[in-house]
């Protein structure tokens, strides 16, 4: 695992979240909420964890604006392909698609499904002697969904110990709040019922982020993530409705404001 | 046809690197291929939606991968993980479903495929293979291996009369000629007509040809097809499969591109539950008048 550089990191962040709030701002559309939430992990693994043979899964496909803003900030996708956000004839629509990109292999945007690649890339690399690991990145309210369920057992009785998932509990889905919907607590019990280790961290902390990650005890990690959607932006921050809206001029000029500030 | 799958996959894991996973199914069946694969042989349960996923994910790593369940919890159950995982990506997963058609009779409607090949070919780069016999099932099993692109395999029980003497397989086959109209048979369901026509007068019985590869734009109708077609100016399809998205459709909209469909055309198809009851497969194919019986008795009164 890479020695982090924390500072750096910061700044790094604070790039990335400006990019990342001008992109949905200029193409005009939502998701900012849940993208603000799992940036800060999808940057640091891929800048201070992930080496090359890693793979990454994003299976919460909402948050593709996160992950191509953490591709070029890790110098894998241009500016100019940041620019084709959402655009007409563009490789960066509003969930990824597959296929084209090396840091992009799954299609993802239908909740459930990244868990399942996730173990089956897992274990395949076992089975071709292959230990590099695999990270799988889900919302919480993915959790409703009985495929992900189905993958965890398959993930635990197999014991893919390469394998961690790490999930966005951001306590906010699709039409209100995860508690309110269908309550998944005890979330972290749950896991560890199924034979997973089970870290509960601040998803905004990069060194809490760091640690969990760099943590090996023989078992696959499931990684709670405390966050915050619409983090960094005080008339987003915990509201359901950034899941969904786009920002006007004056409120992308103060999401900025906030952030730089900060 | 669930041994003979089970001996063309041993034969290929000898050959090729590849996994099996099945859907918590294949007793008295698949306990040589657990053998011969060892640690490539994964039970994942019963559990299909993840069975997919998993598969598309280790063809994602370069190890093609076989899922193995009862028809329906194959390509129905795990139906968005067949069209995102693995088909968008374009990944070498085959998915082998066993009782196609009525097959598992009286088990219940639950168990019966009756849109499985139309439903997986709306998929992008999906190829269906519908054995009609047991021999046929070894070549296929090869011919997928060697096609890397997404698969579906339906599986039934062979209904070849024994004896009969099978021409080598190909997408498309004659099996028997006649002067008559023309049969294009899919699936297990053709043997149930060869002892049938066998006893007619070849001048006046019908041709019987059998398909086992779809889509048609990967498997055309020969010009031996064509031409059996238009001189005897009569076309029926028989297909133990929905109306929609089956083989009848498939071969009138080629028909039709290429100039014409024959005077005579007739479709017998599977038609659900006409009447609320369950039974055998051949109560359920008497029912929608697609058995042997009952559709050369139409064809041959020219209807």
């Amino acid at each position: 695992m890479k020695t982090p550089d924390f500072a750096r990191f910061s700044q790094t962040l604070k790039k990335a979240k400006l990019r990342l709030l001008k992109m949905h701002f200029e193409s005009g559309i939502g998701h900012i909420g849940g993208n603000l939430s799992s940036l800060d992990a999808m940057l640091l693994l891929h800048t201070q964890v992930m080496q090359q043979d890693d793979l990454f899964v994003l299976s919460k496909g909402h948050s593709a604006g996160a992950l191509y803003v953490t591709l070029w900030a890790a110098g894998q996708l241009s500016d100019d392909d940041l620019q084709q956000f959402h655009k007409d004839n563009t490789r960066l629509p509003g969930h990824p698609v597959g296929g084209w990109h090396p840091g992009i292999r799954f299609s993802t945007g239908s909740l459930g499904h990244g868990l399942g690649l996730a173990a089956g890339a897992a274990m395949a690399r076992r089975l071709q002697k292959n230990n590099a690991p695999v990270y799988c990145l889900t919302s919480d309210g993915e959790w409703n969904e009985g495929s992900n369920w189905e993958s965890a057992l398959f993930i635990a009785h197999h014991n893919l110990h390469r394998v961690t998932i790490l999930i966005d509990r951001n306590d906010l889905q699709g039409f209100g709040r995860t508690g309110e919907v269908a309550n998944m607590e005890p979330f972290g019990d749950k896991f560890r019922a199924f034979g997973f280790d089970v870290l509960n961290i601040d998803g905004h902390d990069p060194r809490e982020l760091h640690r969990a990650l760099e943590q090996q005890d023989g078992l696959p990690k499931a990684v709670i993530m405390r966050t915050v959607k619409g983090r960094g932006v005080s008339f987003m921050e915990d509201k359901m409705e950034w899941h969904y809206l786009p920002m006007t001029k004056e409120q992308y000029q103060q999401a900025v404001d906030e952030v730089e500030r900060a | 046809m669930r041994n003979a799958v089970c001996q063309a996959l041993v034969a290929l894991s000898q050959r090729r690197r590849f996994a099996f996973l099945t859907g918590d199914l294949g007793f008295m069946a698949l306990e040589p291929l657990r053998e011969a694969m060892g640690e490539l042989f994964i039970n994942a349960g019963v559990a299909e939606q993840n069975m997919v996923s998993v598969a598309a994910g280790m063809a994602s790593e370069g190890l093609p991968a076989w899922v193995y369940s009862i028809a329906p919890f194959a390509y129905a159950r795990p139906f968005e993980q067949i069209r995102n995982d693995v088909c968008s990506h374009r990944l070498n997963v085959k998915i082998a479903g066993n009782g196609g058609g009525y097959a598992y009779g009286s088990m219940g409607a639950t168990h019966h495929a009756l849109e499985d090949y139309g439903a997986m070919l709306c998929l992008p780069h999906m190829r269906a293979y519908v054995p009609a016999f047991g021999l046929d099932v070894a070549p296929i099993v090869d011919k997928m291996a060697d096609t890397p692109s997404p698969g579906y395999l339906r599986l039934g029980r062979c209904e070849k009369p024994a004896g009969f003497e099978l021409p080598p397989y190909a997408g498309w086959r004659k099996i028997l000629s006649g002067a008559g109209p023309v049969i294009a048979a899919i699936g297990p369901i053709a043997g149930g007509f060869i002892g049938k026509l066998a006893a007619m007068d070849e001048q006046k019985r019908p041709a019987l040809w059998v398909v086992s590869e779809l889509p048609l734009e990967h498997n055309p109708p020969p010009a031996g097809f064509a031409a059996d077609v238009k001189k005897s100016g009569g076309l029926y399809v028989v297909e133990e499969h929905s109306a929609h998205g089956g083989l009848g459709e498939a071969l009138a909209r080629v028909l039709a591109l290429a100039g014409g469909i024959p005077p005579r055309f007739g479709h017998f198809h599977a038609k659900g539950y006409l009447s609320g009851r369950f039974g055998s497969q051949q109560f359920h194919r008497k029912e929608c008048g697609i058995d042997a019986d009952t559709a050369l008795g139409v064809i041959m009164e020219g209807r």
